[in-house]
């Protein structure tokens, strides 16, 4: 380039820097929307990718929130439920043995054979249905019968009555009516019988089958004897319990770990150390932390295996950082002039911090609280190192009793061998886990919303 | 302050909780059990009808692992954070048996439970295949005997193998060294298949173990570690692949795979109870005689498993898809039980 003579001043009029901006407008502004229609391809691709993750799941999930079921009036025959009856307390017996007379009776009911009271009802609408005994026992699923067992249990007044149930069917029943498995496949292929495909035929076409809302897919607790009744409601609780001990656990330690470190401990060279690892915690695989709680709670605490308890300890570790993080974040974002006004009015360190600065602070510790136990609630991996992958067929009662959870209910049933069925189950279930989350986050951005202050 | 209550509500609660989890550590009423992926929905069947049957006792809670898995958790020890039961699809092992002893576990009572089968299957939209235990040995084989000398193996394609194989690519799904399944598929299928070879028969003993349990190591051949989902995902993703199955969830699965024969018999309930079908083999569950009598129930679900009614003709556990003992063994378990016959 030419260098200009220092005298003579380059004359530069209005005109030429026009041109020259002229000249490179059109360059920076492609450039612009270059890098416009780049970042735009990006969220579009991420948003693509979201929504077809979404259509995927709610497609195959949403059908599995109804299910075929049919109607049914149980006549509950004295022949067949001839059972003494039920025991009540005497005024002088002790509990136990009261409890133990209770045993006896129910062990008493179970011996009934409460299918015959199902086949016998659906003998009045199948006339051909005695050729077909086997096939018979196939239609309504076997889990059912205990759903009449418990009736009998809880009011025996009800033998020798007629009640018009909804019963649900068979799964693979279910997979026939929704066109889950191809209808033209040969008869060796076919999961139900030609006899049953026709039953279900007369009985869908007369009303009787219908698709109903599957009150069993939140009701019960997960089944493997009986598909159709497999439900969610065993590794809601779970997943309740561990959230429980990670509130109780996870948000108060943190809290205080995050105070002390932000507010009261000295700058130094332990702090800073305790400061780096905090954050190196953060970022450790959740795994890890499973394999901790297999060795540290279980075995050296003694622990139960499978229970809530134990997976909440885990979870607590692994959310323990993420609250302390945030809680520190929004202690920082709180201007320090409050806390001088404070001081200069007289108030003790202490009462600054607990009167003034807390206060303040509360929506950015739940929400971080929030955000954190959300992450624990999705979270799979540890608790399958800890044996709560195990099946588990009745709804925990307590932290200490045995349970999954509802991302390894997904796993679980990710894995059961009927896939006809679970398939659709298994996006139900990622469905309710999905809006759980969802909601947890609303709720954090509305707190956040809510209780926001700018300074 | 508002805060301030809310403080002591959760630090009091904090405290309340660590108290009484120094008081639960003690005793368990549920009993434990894990292992086999083969047995294990058997085992959850079997465990949600004693629940529903034994008002008294807790359901037994069934996890997986894998049967080589279950034995080892199984033979950790004695006490409440142990197993009280270990599924297996095959025979525990005597170096398993020693590791057990070593840990106080010393009475080992084993419970056959029934049969099952192992099956070649494929995806339905593939070729159909009648498998000899040569042509599985031929296509997972590291090297292959050829006119008397051990070659690399150069099979791809199944109808080079054998003309009446299907004309598509090897690829084998078998199961991972931590399932029993694998033991049983080497030692049916793949060992008889390599001893059928004159050049196999005249290596010693070590050798020929050796030589024929090698797997080609080109990609042909998939352990899967996981369960039959996942080798059936396998299966949907590439159409030639061939998977090992339980006969169970292939029954269950018809309308997506078809099984291959093997030696001219096609697996089904009747051909494995009739002793012609050769893949199958027993299955069994192990449980810890000291654990009985301690965990409430142990005794009783032993007994209810092997139970006619549980695992019968027209049993639950049969409409599950397991094959049931002869009634001979069945009264000889049951009294084994009830004896706690230790091994």
């Amino acid at each position: 380039m030419k260098v200009a003579e220092p005298l003579i001043k380059p004359v530069i009029t209005a005109g030429t820097v026009q041109q020259k901006v002229n000249a490179s407008l059109a360059r920076r502004h492609r450039k612009e929307r270059v890098f416009k229609s780049f970042g735009l391809a990006a969220v579009l691709a991420s948003l693509a990718l979201v929504l077809i993750l979404f259509i995927n799941i709610f497609s195959k999930g949403l059908p599995a929130f109804w299910q075929s079921a049919i109607t049914l009036d149980i006549y509950f025959d004295p022949q067949v439920v001839n059972i003494s009856e039920k025991p009540v307390q005497a005024a002088n017996e002790s509990d136990n043995a009261f409890r133990q007379r209770d045993i006896e009776w129910q062990t008493e009911v179970g011996f009934i054979n409460f299918n015959r009271l199902i086949t016998d009802s659906l003998e009045k609408v199948l006339p051909d249905a005695r050729q077909h005994r086997r096939d018979l026992q196939r239609i309504v699923t076997s889990g059912e019968r205990f759903a009449l067992r418990d009736m009998v249990v809880q009011d025996p007044g009800i033998i020798g009555q007629t009640r018009t149930l909804h019963l649900l069917t068979d799964a693979n029943i279910d997979v026939w009516l929704k066109g889950n498995i191809d209808r033209s496949l040969p008869d060796a292929m076919q999961q139900l019988s030609p006899k049953m495909r026709e039953w279900v035929q007369q009985l869908s076409e007369q009303g009787l089958i219908q698709n109903r809302f599957s009150f069993a897919l939140f009701m019960n607790a997960d089944s493997r004897s009986s598909l159709a009744s497999a439900g969610l409601a065993g590794a809601f609780m779970g997943s309740l319990y561990m959230m429980l001990v990670v509130i109780v656990l996870a948000v108060p330690m943190g809290v205080a770990a995050a105070i002390y470190l932000e507010e009261f401990a000295p700058k130094n060279r332990f702090t800073d150390f305790v400061e780096v690892n905090i954050n190196n915690l953060a970022a450790v695989p959740s795994i890890v932390f499973g394999l901790l709680g297999a060795s540290v709670f279980i075995g050296w605490f003694n622990l139960p295996m499978s229970a809530p308890i134990v997976g909440g300890l885990v979870l607590s570790l692994m959310t323990l950082p993420t609250v302390i993080i945030a809680t520190r974040s929004t202690l920082k974002a709180i201007p320090p002039s409050i806390r001088q006004a404070a001081l200069g009015l007289g108030a003790s360190k202490m009462q600054a911090i607990f009167h003034h600065v807390l206060p303040l602070a509360i929506p950015g510790i739940l929400t971080g609280a929030i955000l954190g136990v959300a992450q624990a609630l999705g979270e799979a991996a540890p608790l399958l190192l800890i044996g709560m992958k195990s099946f588990v067929a009745s709804v925990p009662g307590s932290p200490f009793d045995q349970s999954t959870a509802l991302p390894v209910q997904i796993f679980l049933w990710q894995g059961n061998e009927l896939r006809n069925f679970f398939e659709a189950r298994t996006s139900a279930a990622i469905i309710v886990l999905l809006a759980l989350m969802i909601s947890l986050n609303a709720l954090a951005i509305w707190l956040r919303k809510k209780y926001e202050k700018r300074w | 302050m508002t805060l301030n209550n809310l403080t002591k509500l959760v630090l009091a609660s904090a405290v309340a909780l660590s108290f009484s989890t120094v008081a639960q550590t003690s005793g368990r009423d549920t009993i434990q059990v894990a292992g086999s992926s083969t047995v294990l929905p058997f085992s959850s069947v079997a465990a949600e009808e004693f629940g529903n049957n034994f008002a008294q006792f807790k359901t037994p809670v069934v996890g997986s692992g894998g049967s080589s898995g279950g034995l080892r958790q199984f033979c950790q020890g004695v006490g409440t954070s142990t197993i009280d039961i270990a599924n297996s699809s095959r025979p525990i092992r005597p170096a398993e048996v020693e590791a057990c002893k070593a840990n106080g576990v010393n009475q080992i009572v084993e419970v056959k439970i029934g049969y099952d089968g192992i099956v070649f299957a494929s995806r339905i939209d593939a070729g159909d295949f009648k498998l000899e235990p040569k042509h599985v040995f031929l296509a997972q084989a590291a090297q292959v005997p050829q006119n008397g000398k051990m070659v690399a193996n150069p099979y791809t394609r199944w109808s080079q193998i054998d003309k009446s194989l299907p004309d598509q690519a090897i690829l084998l799904a078998i199961p991972g060294s931590n399932h029993g399944t694998r033991e049983v598929y080497e030692e049916k299928v793949v060992v008889p298949g390599c001893q059928s070879f004159a050049e196999v028969k005249a290596l010693s003993k070590d050798d020929a173990g050796k030589f024929c349990l090698a797997m080609r190591t080109d990609g042909r051949v998939v352990e899967i570690a996981g369960d039959y989902t996942e080798t059936l995902a396998r299966l949907q993703a590439q159409k030639d692949a061939v998977g090992v199955f339980g006969l169970s969830f292939y029954e269950a699965n018809r309308d997506r795979i078809k099984v291959a024969t093997v030696s001219g018999v096609v697996p089904t309930l009747d051909s494995i109870i009739a002793g012609e079908y050769p893949v199958s083999r027993p299955l069994f569950f192990y449980v810890k005689g000291e654990h009985i009598g301690v965990v409430p129930g142990l005794q009783q679900f032993a007994e209810y498993f092997v139970s006619d009614a549980a695992s019968g003709f027209g049993s639950p556990l049969e409409a599950a898809g397991l094959i049931p003992l002869a009634d001979g063994e069945r009264a000889e378990i049951l009294k084994n039980i009830r004896a706690k016959k230790t091994l």
